[in-house]
């Protein structure tokens, strides 16, 4: 297994530009999600790494080695298709040996290998069945059977799960994550799904546009996104923006919304004159019947244990996440109240985050833990 | 899985697309059917009016096909003495003797080797080019495809006289290479579309998946892509093999003794006293081969030229 180094990776198709300088380190043994839109540079990133598409120029260090410009078959990675690509004329034992007699590997040792293989994903039945007539998780489990066994350096998976159905596709994703787990395999994984992000990986690229956004833990990429993108592509409903104009100094730690004071973590940055967004997810926004800064319910979603608020304010619609023991009714006016210490403020020009004072949010967050 | 109409047929809807069927088989298959009776008929009953369903079945077309014949005065023949096998009675009916074997077979195993040489040329070099076309960024790719298939827009006719010439020229006249190469070329227009369609229906991730696998590139094209393509190749070495098998007036332009096909040779039998029968039977048996063909190969042919028809 191995550690994946990307340095300043450039991908241009003639004059489009599909991934334009992303750097970022996937750790030995990680499970790596690349996330995105459709379009954002994801699975060119990740066909690179794989040596299906050469970099414009970049670094791509496999182990320490730079295999940038070198080919796919000197890798030594494996890749798992959204499609499968089973090879449609070979039964199932045949597919997953592929690699294995690529190498030209004896005999007896592809047989055991791929026994072997099959015990893990519980597919020793039908190593014999032509692969045309396996439902979608089986054809799943052999292309994950065909990556395994080669014991590769890292493996490379495209929107794995795109194929199957919603009901499967939670199975296979715990299924995919155990087996991780324990192979402890270096895995680098493209999706488009922030769910299937959030819940499989233990680190987080989000790319929109050929841009590298922000990389990290899936907490800290939702509790701190990097820029607007990140904050309303990830989590449902999104993070809400409310837009309004301030100088800030450096050290401020409120901000007025429509004349009213709201507390934010304290800021480490000065701005003036600028619009600005405050950026709150609305598990964050707390509605009462009282407190100055006001809005009226426009909208209620009921969600079992909890309910999504729509409410209209001087600054734009916001949404609560609330108990559903909360009552509200539409046409009402509620005051909202936002937690401090969860609040993100962005430049609305360039869509980054303000630096916030990071001692200062620590020690809020700890008196929010104690109160 | 499919769009196929729900409602099933009535019983008379059923009746009269049987009908239709057997009607358009029999309307297709009369000619060969004739083809075939006539070739077994004697001289006579070849061209009697009206004509003859029943009739004696004689092999004397065949005989004529694969001999020549000289005529004998009585003395000659009395000289000779009988007949000894059964190909010289027949012969002796008119007084006359075998005196050689025909050109038949000559041009037929030229046909063969033409019409099968310059298939297997086109099936190789297209799906060669194909998958360049499918698969490679090539510079200018639509107008070369274009510009390909543009070479099927006229008649071949059109070009015989600078062909004739060209092959004057290189010394490609009334050779097999020179027919061989000529078929290719006019081949291989319709067996790169056809290919290319092919090819471009097999997802590419395949070969990927190979690629990593760690193989080469052209690895991957023979072990993952040849053997999905068997389909294609099949059904169009089929049509390539026809188009080169029937070619009619290439041959009679460009060739005339070393590599004449059997095309131009079978009506030239005729010139020896209206010999119908012998022209059938030439005929008939010149049809055996791309049969046999394509009834090894049916059932390729029949889902190429329905693929993209049904999709999976």
């Amino acid at each position: 297994m191995a550690e994946i180094v990307i340095r300043n990776l450039r991908k241009e198709f003639g004059s489009f530009v599909a991934v334009q300088d992303s750097t970022f380190t996937v750790g030995d043994g990680e499970f790596f999600m690349l996330l995105g839109p459709s379009g954002c540079g994801k699975t060119t990133t990740l066909r690179m790494i794989a040596g299906l598409e050469l970099p414009t120029s970049g670094q791509i260090l496999l182990d320490g080695k730079d295999v940038a410009q070198s080919r796919a078959s000197a890798r030594d990675i494996a890749f798992v298709f959204q499609m499968f690509a089973l090879y449609p004329h070979l039964n199932v034992r045949r597919n997953i040996s592929y690699p294995l007699v690529s190498q030209g590997m004896g005999r007896a040792d592809v047989r055991r290998r791929v026994a072997e293989v099959a015990k893990i994903l519980k597919i020793e039945d039908i190593l014999d069945r032509s692969v045309g007539g396996l439902s979608s998780g089986d054809r799943q489990r052999v292309a994950l059977g065909r990556a395994i066994v080669r014991e590769p350096k890292a493996f490379l998976m495209d929107e794995p799960l795109g194929a199957l159905d919603a009901e499967f596709r939670e199975h296979m994703a715990e299924e995919l994550r155990a087996l991780h787990d324990r192979m402890g395999a270096t895995t680098v994984y493209v999706t488009h799904d922030q769910l299937e992000a959030m819940q499989m990986g233990d680190k987080i690229v989000v790319m929109n546009h050929g841009v590298v956004e922000q990389w990290g833990t899936p907490q800290e990429i939702y509790d701190r996104p990097a820029t607007m993108f990140v904050a309303g592509f990830i989590g449902s409903p999104p993070m809400n923006f409310v837009h309004f104009d301030a100088t800030l100094e450096p050290g401020a730690d409120s901000v007025r919304l429509s004349g009213h004071k709201v507390p934010i973590p304290r800021i480490a940055e000065g701005v003036s004159g600028r619009k600005l967004v405050l950026g709150v997810r609305p598990e964050h926004v707390a509605l009462s019947d009282d407190g100055a800064y006001r809005g009226r319910v426009v909208a209620t979603e009921y969600l079992g244990t909890t309910q999504i608020i729509t409410v209209e304010t001087a600054n734009g619609t916001i949404k609560a996440r609330v108990p559903s023991s909360q009552a509200a009714r539409v046409g009402e006016t509620m005051a909202l109240s936002f937690n401090t210490a969860t609040l993100s403020l962005f430049d609305a020009g360039s869509g980054h985050a303000l630096a916030v004072d990071r001692a200062a949010r620590r020690a809020e967050r700890e008196q929010n833990a104690h109160g | 899985m499919s769009g196929y109409s729900i409602t099933e047929p009535t019983l008379a809807q059923k009746w009269i697309a049987g009908v239709l069927v057997v009607g358009y088989a029999l309307l297709t298959i009369l000619p060969l059917i004739w083809i075939i009776a006539t070739g077994f008929k004697s001289p006579s009953d070849a061209i009697a009016y009206p004509p003859k369903v029943v009739f004696e079945p004689t092999l004397e077309g065949y005989v004529n096909l694969f001999t020549t014949r000289t005529r004998m005065s009585p003395e000659a023949l009395e000289e000779i003495g009988p007949p000894e096998t059964w190909y010289d009675r027949i012969v002796r009916q008119y007084d006359m003797v075998i005196s050689g074997p025909s050109r038949y077979g000559e041009r037929f195993l030229n046909s063969v080797v033409i019409g099968f040489g310059s298939t297997f040329l086109s099936v190789f070099l297209g799906t060669l080019a194909a998958y360049a076309f499918s698969r490679f960024k090539v510079p200018l790719k639509d107008d070369l495809m274009f510009f390909i298939l543009s070479t099927r827009m006229m008649p071949p006719i059109a070009v015989a006289i600078p062909i004739f010439l060209m092959f004057r020229q290189l010394g490609l006249s009334d050779t097999h290479l020179g027919m061989i190469l000529l078929y290719t070329a006019v081949n291989l227009s319709l067996s790169v579309w056809l290919l290319k369609g092919f090819i471009d229906e097999i997802p590419v991730e395949y070969e990927e998946a190979a690629l990593i696998d760690g193989y080469t590139r052209f690895q991957a094209f023979y072990k993952v892509v040849l053997p999905q393509a068997t389909t294609g190749i099949a059904s169009t070495a089929i049509f390539c093999l026809i188009f080169a098998w029937n070619e009619y007036a290439f041959a009679v332009l460009l060739t005339s003794g070393t590599a004449q096909t059997a095309p131009p040779f079978i009506p030239t039998i005729i010139g020896v006293g209206k010999d119908w029968p012998a022209v059938a039977a030439g005929a008939t048996l010149f049809l055996v081969p791309v049969m046999v063909f394509t009834i090894l190969l049916r059932k390729h042919l029949l889902r190429g030229i329905t693929f993209g028809a049904v999709r999976k």
